[in-house]
């Protein structure tokens, strides 16, 4: 049973304030979507609690339970058992796929795979994801398509088992198809029921195909509305308008 | 530039066997002009004592020959004629030169090594010939070591439809100081593909240049180099297209920690009006690892021609992407891990191309300790 808690946190970005007092709860055997407008800082949440240089915290708590997750280092944040499925991967010349991953899961479990155990591990990731094979051998996020980037994330989602994962906007950017497949690793990672999830979207499309247990309404820096599966159709159907109205 | 500026190819119009045709620089000529003389230990001004001694020892792949001969060889100075005072005094000053031969269709079952090891740190002189003959093919190892004052000018010689590939560690200690000119002189159809490694020394300055005496001549001319603390390493390049439908591809990619770490690169193509068909690249990169390094790169690409196949460079010196590191390190990553896997990846392309794997290990390596330090 693991409990990410964030309390009161606001944040700057080159001193213009993003979050505004965010509060957020996410326990094991739950999956939270947390929704909102282009800008309202949903990314802004994201990158903070992962310990992006460019987010400053100017107070507030974020702990994993009861650690400090801000006095850590990006590093020891993920060792402690937080993931943050990015939006944008970047692209890290010469270091391939499978180096990458071997390193990631070497320093998150504390002890490198056995080499075998560990192909095997990648080959049965990547075939539950569709991912081809020889992906292996490519160079990290390099020239990788929208959807092979967001496949990728959720294959190291499911190799490095975190306590709380946050998924940016992993839907942008995918047909019906591969957003299927994603949703399914999110679906398989959830199941274990030790962990947690915080699903950051704009649309309510992947809340189709992962069930939220809980939808938080973002706007202007802060949580403004709070509810149940029953909130993401309600925005499905009214969208954001009355929201960002609000804080106008 | 300013209005004083010249094209390239009048510049490098300017080449002589003799001493006196090149006067001692004295810092403000534009091909000295990155290059600190007060550390050449007299290498460009006569001042040098040739009391140095700069051990050859050739374990060479038996289908080729391997002499030493005199100053008065034929062969010596034939495809390569100085360029600028260093190279010259070079060029008068050895004793004895090492001419290895590759016969007419020949191909080598191993790699040629050609050990240079520096004895102390007077000045020495040397020359080195390749001859490959018509269709034959090889791969020439230079590697340099020890403690040396050193300047030299190599000449590769590659055949009608011969292949050369060299590979030229300048893997000396801390204290030496090279200047060496290295250039190829292609056949019709020939290939060369030179790889230049280069880690070790106090100021090691390299000279590679190239020209073409038929069509379809191609030479791929790569570089690494890490620049440490206080080390001067400079990579001159010269491509000079003046026959058609000839190929070059330049990638020269450093990494420089420390303060008063300088690395420079020049890179000069020239196509010449003649030159039609030319198709040419040439990259650099340089990654600058820590404050008080500095990398100075210049690409001048002179075209003469209308009728090129393609022409470009790019050169591009920064500092880490902190973005990758971010990546990295979100996956628990360590910070020093992240580093190493992503300057391991900035190199990894170019270290792939080295031929002769126990070089490429030995590459490999040796970023490696660079990277430890």
């Amino acid at each position: 049973m693991s409990t990410l808690e964030i309390r009161d946190l606001h944040v700057a970005v080159e001193d213009k304030e993003i979050l505004r007092g965010v509060n957020l709860t996410v326990s094991s055997g739950e999956t939270h979507a947390l929704m909102g407008p282009n800008g309202s800082g949903k990314s802004t949440l994201a990158y903070a609690i992962a310990g992006h240089p460019k987010y400053t915290i100017t107070s507030g708590t974020v702990t994993l339970d009861g650690e400090d997750v801000l006095s850590l280092t990006v590093d020891e944040r993920a060792r402690a058992g937080l993931f943050l499925a990015m939006q944008y991967p970047v692209e890290v010349p010469g270091v391939s796929v499978s180096n990458f991953l071997r390193s990631a899961v070497t320093a998150v479990r504390g002890e490198a795979p056995k080499l075998r155990a560990f192909t095997k591990e990648l080959k049965a990731g990547m075939d539950a994801l569709s991912i081809d094979g020889a992906f292996a051998q490519r160079n990290l996020n390099e020239g990788f398509s929208g959807g092979e980037k967001k496949r990728h994330e959720i294959l190291q989602l499911e190799l490095l088992k975190p306590k709380i994962a946050i998924l940016d906007e992993t839907d942008s950017g995918l047909d019906v198809d591969a957003l299927r497949v994603v949703s399914e690793g999110v679906n398989r990672f959830g199941a274990s029921g030790d962990t947690g999830v915080l699903l950051i979207t704009h649309y309510t499309r992947i809340l189709r195909y992962v069930k939220p247990d809980f939808v938080h309404v973002f706007s202007a820096g802060r949580i403004v509305e709070e509810g149940g599966p029953e909130l993401a159709d309600k925005l499905e159907a009214e969208g954001y308008e009355h929201y960002t109205k609000a804080n106008a | 530039m300013g209005l004083d500026t010249k094209p390239l190819s009048t510049l490098r119009g300017k080449s002589s066997y003799k001493l006196e045709d090149f006067p001692v620089p004295t810092g403000r000529e534009e091909m000295w002009r990155f290059t600190p003389l007060s550390r050449l230990r007299g290498l460009h001004d006569g001042t040098a004592t040739l009391s140095g001694n700069v051990v050859v020892h050739v374990e060479a792949a038996p289908e080729v020959s391997v002499e030493t001969v005199g100053r008065d060889d034929a062969r010596v100075g034939k495809a390569y004629t100085p360029t600028d005072r260093v190279s010259v005094q070079a060029f008068t000053s050895f004793e004895k030169a090492t001419v290895i031969t590759v016969p007419k269709e020949a191909v080598t079952s191993k790699a040629t090594v050609i050990n240079l090891r520096g004895e102390g740190n007077g000045a020495a002189y040397g020359h080195i010939v390749i001859v490959v003959e018509p269709l034959a093919e090889a791969v020439i190892v230079l590697d340099h070591q020890g403690s040396a004052v050193y300047a030299d000018n190599v000449e590769f010689v590659v055949g009608d439809g011969a292949t050369l590939k060299v590979v030229s560690l300048q893997d000396w200690a801390r204290d030496a100081v090279h200047v060496s000119q290295h250039h190829a002189h292609l056949g019709r159809d020939a290939t060369f593909k030179s790889f230049v490694v280069t880690m070790g020394g106090d100021l090691v300055r390299l000279s590679p240049s190239v020209s073409y005496t038929g069509r379809g001549g191609d030479a791929d001319l790569s570089g690494l180099y890490f620049v440490d603390a206080g080390q001067h390493i400079e990579h001159r390049l010269l491509v000079d297209h003046t026959v058609p439908d000839c190929r070059s591809n330049v990638d020269y990619r450093g990494a420089l920690q420390g303060d008063e770490a300088h690395a420079v690169w020049i890179g000069d193509v020239i196509i010449r009006v003649e030159a039609t068909g030319t198709d040419t690249y040439e990259l650099n990169r340089n990654l600058i690892l820590t404050d008080g390094a500095r990398a100075d790169s210049v690409p001048n690409l002179e075209i003469l021609t209308g009728e090129v196949a393609g022409a470009g460079h790019a050169s591009a010196s920064g500092r880490m992407d902190d973005e990758h590191i971010f990546y990295l390190q979100a996956r628990g990553i360590p910070y020093d891990e992240a580093r190493r896997l992503v300057i391991r990846g900035y190199f990894a392309q170019l270290i792939e191309k080295i031929e002769v794997e126990e070089i490429r290990d030995r590459v490999l390596a040796a970023v490696e300790a660079e990277l430890a330090r």
